[in-house]
């Protein structure tokens, strides 16, 4: 008998109601597009889409007046973003560019240097393998409080979670990278008399290329979160992951919202500019070649 | 099989380097020991004192067997210190978030591939979302969900969902949409309705790419749960374990939960292969 009334309740309330149609019209309106002959009108479905998301978020909370404890509006959150740009900023650095990057780079070099010397041997490729594929599915964030205890609370024991964690991806790929010359090419080479490594850096190198930034694409999101998990384990009172704790004890949601859009800008970036990278690395490989 | 030999030499070889290590790295504790005392440190008694000590900066392997030993088989089942108990703990959870960000991704590839509107106005965004640090929210949504009044497997379950829908969207679709145009045109002059075309030709091609985002995504979800169980204040679960050992500085605790759950996304990870093989055996699809 009670559910009867909280029905008709729900469908009696005003604010469901123009929910739904901005979500209708949004959906109508990119339906449309999404059939549209020029491409440009095309590239406008996503935005919109995202847009409208945003925008019924923004809605929701205020129709609904959602406690900014539980979640915040996306304009409250956008006001905390540009009002502790200091704050932000010291924290990305610290996390982004001291504990993920430097990590980064240092275990993608390991994995590449690694992978060339174990190809040279098929006795040590058979035996790294399978436990590089399966160290690959681990939970490697596990060995953060390790981190943290062997290398103190600052960035180097976040930078060296980074490193174990984009070890394995990048070596796996950069491996069958490797392997990816074709006998024709390796005895080409040989007519040539080329010496191993003038080989290795004229053919199996670029033909390893695709292959190895597959893997480095892989390892950016990871540096991300290995950074930021790591700093959950204990960190100076700066960084992402610090904040993200500090404020989630004052239930401070719009500072935490601003981390996480920076995170994603961030994370975004870092894989765009990788990806940028590759594009004109591996201009001539056919997954790069514009489509018509 | 013929990967036994050098699997075995790597392993082993990854042990023995564990042992120089852990003798190398506990070594300044038993130095300042010895020097408080007084006496002088032989080769013996520094390769004796460095393999048992009660919290060392890096346990020896035999310390940490004898820890995930004691943790598996040593406690009752229902015991705070089994790692039965708090594998349990993090495998339902995992369970749970895994069904449920498969199933609804698998859903969603459905209305992407049958569907233009959504397909360009959610796919960019799938894609986009695998670049973005997920995991930093998990801490959040624990909280959030606890002040709503929603504990205990659920929120776990959500971030491990959460984790788990994006790779079996974005892997599901690229299956659904491997049928080439031959294939497709045959099923048309075949008089397919849709459903059929679906059930017969594209759902049968993309178990392949299914499987392999499953993989990716059971591991995923089994992260997303490990991280989720932190910032509950350690109550119980593998992720638990990990925080309370770096709290009280109990290394070989820490070692065990690791290992304890680097064998659960194995045999994880093992048990979709397992189905995958099968699967695909009976379609006639084994490569």
């Amino acid at each position: 008998m009670s559910v009867l009334p909280d029905i008709w309740a729900v469908l009696t309330d005003p604010r469901g109601w123009i929910l739904l149609a901005m979500w209708g019209g949004a959906w109508a309106l990119n339906a449309g597009l999404a059939e549209a002959r020029s491409p440009a009108l095309r590239r406008l479905v996503p935005v919109i889409f995202g847009v409208t998301l945003l925008v019924l978020w923004q809605m929701a909370v205020r129709l609904y007046a959602i406690s900014p404890v539980i979640l915040p509006a996306p304009s409250e959150i956008w006001a905390q973003l540009t009002g502790s740009i200091p704050t932000l900023w010291a924290d990305f650095v610290q996390t982004f560019v001291k504990g993920a990057v430097s990590g980064y780079v240092i275990g993608c070099a390991a994995a590449i240097g690694t992978a060339i010397v174990i190809d040279r041997s098929p006795f040590l490729q058979r035996g790294l393998l399978p436990v590089g594929n399966f160290v690959a599915a681990l939970p490697i964030v596990g060995i953060a409080p390790i981190m943290v205890m062997w290398f103190g609370f600052d960035w180097q024991s976040k930078a060296a979670v980074v490193v174990v964690m984009v070890f394995f991806p990048v070596l796996v790929n950069m491996v069958a990278g490797l392997k990816a010359t074709e006998p024709m090419q390796r005895d080409l080479m040989a007519t040539y008399s080329a010496s191993y490594w003038q080989t290795l850096l004229k053919l199996r190198l670029p033909a390893a290329l695709p292959f190895l930034f597959n893997g480095l694409k892989i390892a950016t999101t990871l540096a991300l979160i290995g950074a930021i998990v790591a700093e959950f384990f204990g960190s100076p009172i700066v960084g992402m992951g610090f904040r993200i704790t500090a404020e989630i004890g004052r239930l401070g949601l719009p500072m935490i919202w601003a981390e996480i859009a920076v995170a994603a800008v961030a994370g975004s970036a870092f894989y765009g500019l990788v990806a940028l990278i590759e594009k004109r690395m591996t201009f001539w490989h056919p997954s790069q070649r514009r489509r018509q | 099989m013929r990967n036994l030999l050098p699997v075995l030499t790597v392993v082993l070889a990854i042990v023995g380097l564990w042992y120089l290590a852990a003798v190398w790295m506990n070594a300044t504790w038993v130095y300042d020991q010895a020097a408080r005392e007084g006496r002088e440190v032989f080769l013996v008694d520094l390769l004796g004192e460095t393999m048992m000590q009660e919290r060392p900066v890096l346990p020896a392997p035999h310390q940490v067997a004898k820890g995930l030993y004691d943790g598996l088989f040593g406690q009752a089942i229902t015991s705070k210190r089994s790692l039965i108990y708090h594998g349990w703990v993090t495998l339902s959870a995992t369970l749970l978030g895994f069904v449920i960000g498969s199933a609804a991704g698998i859903l969603l590839a459905v209305g992407i591939v049958y569907n233009r509107a959504m397909d360009q106005s959610v796919m960019p965004w799938a894609i986009a979302s695998q670049t973005i640090p997920i995991l930093a929210i998990a801490p959040m949504i624990i909280v959030v969900l606890n002040s709503m009044g929603v504990t205990g497997i659920v929120p776990k379950a959500i971030i491990s969902a959460y984790l788990s829908f994006f790779p079996v969207v974005v892997g599901m679709v690229k299956g659904l949409r491997s049928p080439d145009a031959m294939q497709l045109d045959l099923m048309r002059t075949y008089n397919a309705s849709g459903g059929q075309s679906f059930a017969k030709l594209r759902l049968p091609s993309s178990m392949p790419y299914l499987f392999a985002s499953l993989k990716v995504g059971v591991a995923a979800s089994l992260v997303g749960t490990i991280v989720g169980e932190l910032p509950t204040g350690a109550v119980a679960g593998l992720g638990s374990r990990l925080l309370s050992g770096s709290y009280y500085g109990q290394t070989v605790q820490i070692w065990a939960a690791l290992f304890a759950a680097a064998a659960l996304a194995a045999g994880l990870v093992a048990l979709i292969g397992l189905a995958e093989r099968v699967v695909l055996q009976r379609m006639g699809l084994v490569r």
